[in-house]
């Protein structure tokens, strides 16, 4: 190599990085033609002076609700009920290791429900458990908690719904009446689910301004491309679109659902340090990229998006950069 | 008398010849062995010539470690980002060229096949506990959420932990808590190092070094 072709390879090295983390930056604005323009009307502060604070409490009303801690696991019994509860647990952190017949994609259930579905605001489970049975509008009914638990494994993990007496439910299930132990069932507690509540765009979001928070906040872990990063064959950090992550019908691929679950708890270990439009705007990026197709596909997706899909915050039907999302995305490979 | 004369200039231009080589692609082993001469030391002095560091003296491994990481620390102990009074005048004593190389070089190496070090019953139930599941009152997550499974490293951001001494990782803990350290990204160890006492940094720290060393991940 000559010194002067070495000193491009360098400069060529050291300028690979911001390149990658740039293209895509011509991208713009999208939103659902039909749909008016998010609310103006909102406005939770930014609350950056909370970093590294659990953000439950600031949003207005929690106060009202009551503060539940769960038991820690150094207290699951040590009989045949604890052993079905640590089977859940790891069921829980490594779901395609140990429900793999019963996952489609890279995702486990603690990319979501964060410290193992313990953590306020990242949709715990101990909250979780005291909330069902419950009309949900998703499907029109009453579900119990075995079929939101299906509901998870049909949509965020892309797979297929567990029986209801199955190992895997039997055992999701436990662990999560055991996290909930002591906590009052049939009301809301502080820090359940994220924190939707009031928390609405400063500005509507932006894709553009979310590619640029993206590849300064979140591709260090999830990668420039999304796909995460897997080691030995499992992956350490979760792909964000794509074929090994969640289809459009989870609800993570909802704008204000994601925008809440980004703003409480991501950077991952540096929830909260992200500006509320910071948080929409990489939601809104994040959920404009092609992912699995939801399997309620009709085989039409305008009309698939007018049953399921009919809301602002939902991509699905809209065509960003000459591409109509919801076409979905080749299979996964196991 | 000539052939005196074709002698010396043969030398004369291998000299030339070997000089403008080492320019151009520096030498990484001989830097690891002997230096550059132009004040740094050589690598293998500290860190061994199989690259697996000196636990007791908490000299880091470096054999199997990403290249890209190996060259930021490099650029960091230059840069003052990375505050070390061993390694600031050996970095600055290498030009771009060399740290690349190196950085290449010791990438290259096999992971040494280095014996854990045993962890005391307390150390191994709360440095588990941090290691696997994190503190998350403090929003501290598993050392492994990032580090990978046992610590084995994912990518150019997140180094192996396995394979170094309890020293030198609890060593790096208290430099990000002091500031000494400060070229992680995001601020992320920064943050993660503030929120643990001593008695964490130490289980911990012994923890990791209890694990068996294991080939860096962050390939498919």
């Amino acid at each position: 190599m000559t010194p002067a072709s070495r000193i491009a390879a360098i400069v060529l090295a050291a300028a690979a990085l911001p390149l990658a983390a740039c293209s895509g930056g011509h991208e713009s604005a999208a939103s659902p033609a039909s749909d008016k323009s998010p609310s103006a009307m909102s406005v939770t502060p930014a609350t950056s002076a909370t970093a590294g604070v659990p953000r439950a409490a600031d949003t207005a009303g929690a106060h009202a609700l009551p503060v539940f801690t769960p038991p820690p696991e150094s207290a699951i019994p040590d009989d045949p009920f604890g052993d079905l509860v640590r089977k859940g647990r790891d069921i829980f952190m490594y779901t395609p290791r140990y429900a793999k017949e019963y996952v489609g994609n890279g995702l486990s259930c603690q990319n979501c429900h964060l410290d193992a579905g313990r953590l306020p605001n990242s949709a715990p489970m101990w909250a979780a458990y005291v909330r069902y049975p419950r009309y949900r509008a998703k499907n029109d009914k009453v579900n119990s908690f075995t079929e939101r638990l299906q509901g998870c494994f049909r949509f965020s993990m892309n797979g297929k719904a567990p029986a209801p007496d199955s190992e895997v439910i039997q055992a999701l299930t436990a662990y999560s009446y055991w996290l909930a132990t002591g906590a009052p069932t049939g009301k809301d507690l502080a820090g359940f689910g994220y924190p939707t509540q009031g928390f609405e765009p400063p500005q509507a979001p932006s894709r553009a301004r979310g590619q640029q928070v993206f590849a300064s906040q979140c591709a260090l872990c999830h990668g420039s491309d999304g796909q995460g990063q897997k080691v030995a064959g499992e992956f350490v950090f979760p792909p964000l679109w794509g074929p090994e992550s969640f289809n459009w019908g989870a609800g993570m691929g909802n704008v204000n659902n994601a925008a809440a679950f980004i703003k409480a708890n991501m950077p991952f270990s540096r929830g909260g340090t992200l500006t509320d439009q910071q948080a929409w705007d990489v939601a809104m990026y994040m959920d404009s990229h092609e992912r699995p197709q939801d399997p309620r596909f009709d085989g039409n997706v305008a009309s698939t998006r007018k049953q399921h899909h009919d809301s602002k915050w939902s991509l699905y039907g809209v065509e960003v950069d000459g591409h109509l999302l919801g076409t979905g995305t080749p299979a996964h490979e196991p | 008398m000539m052939g005196i004369q074709r002698w010396l200039l043969a030398t004369i231009w291998l000299a030339l010849a070997t000089g403008a080589a080492g320019a151009a692609t520096p030498d990484a082993a001989q830097i690891v062995a002997a230096g550059n001469g132009r004040g740094a030391l050589p690598c293998a002095s500290c860190h061994g010539a199989d690259g697996a560091g000196q636990a007791a003296a908490g000299f880091p491994r470096l054999a199997g470690l990403d290249a890209a990481y190996l060259q930021h620390q490099l650029d960091s102990f230059a840069d003052g980002t990375r505050t070390n009074a061993t390694m600031a005048p050996v970095a600055n004593a290498l030009d771009a060229a060399e740290r690349h190389a190196l950085a290449a070089y010791y990438a290259g190496l096999p992971v040494p096949a280095a014996p854990p070090a045993p962890a005391t019953d307390g150390d191994r139930a709360l440095g588990g506990q941090l290691a696997l599941r994190g503190l998350w009152d403090k929003q501290v997550p598993g050392c492994v959420q990032c580090h990978g499974p046992r610590g084995v490293g994912v990518g150019a951001h997140f180094p192996p932990l396995t394979g170094q001494s309890a020293t030198y990782i609890a060593s790096q803990l208290r430099d990000w808590q002091q500031g000494k350290r400060k070229n992680d990204p995001l601020g992320l160890m920064q943050h993660v190092a503030s929120a643990l006492d001593e008695a964490d940094i130490k289980a911990v720290s012994a923890w990791f070094a209890a694990q068996p060393a294991a080939a860096t991940g962050g390939q498919p």
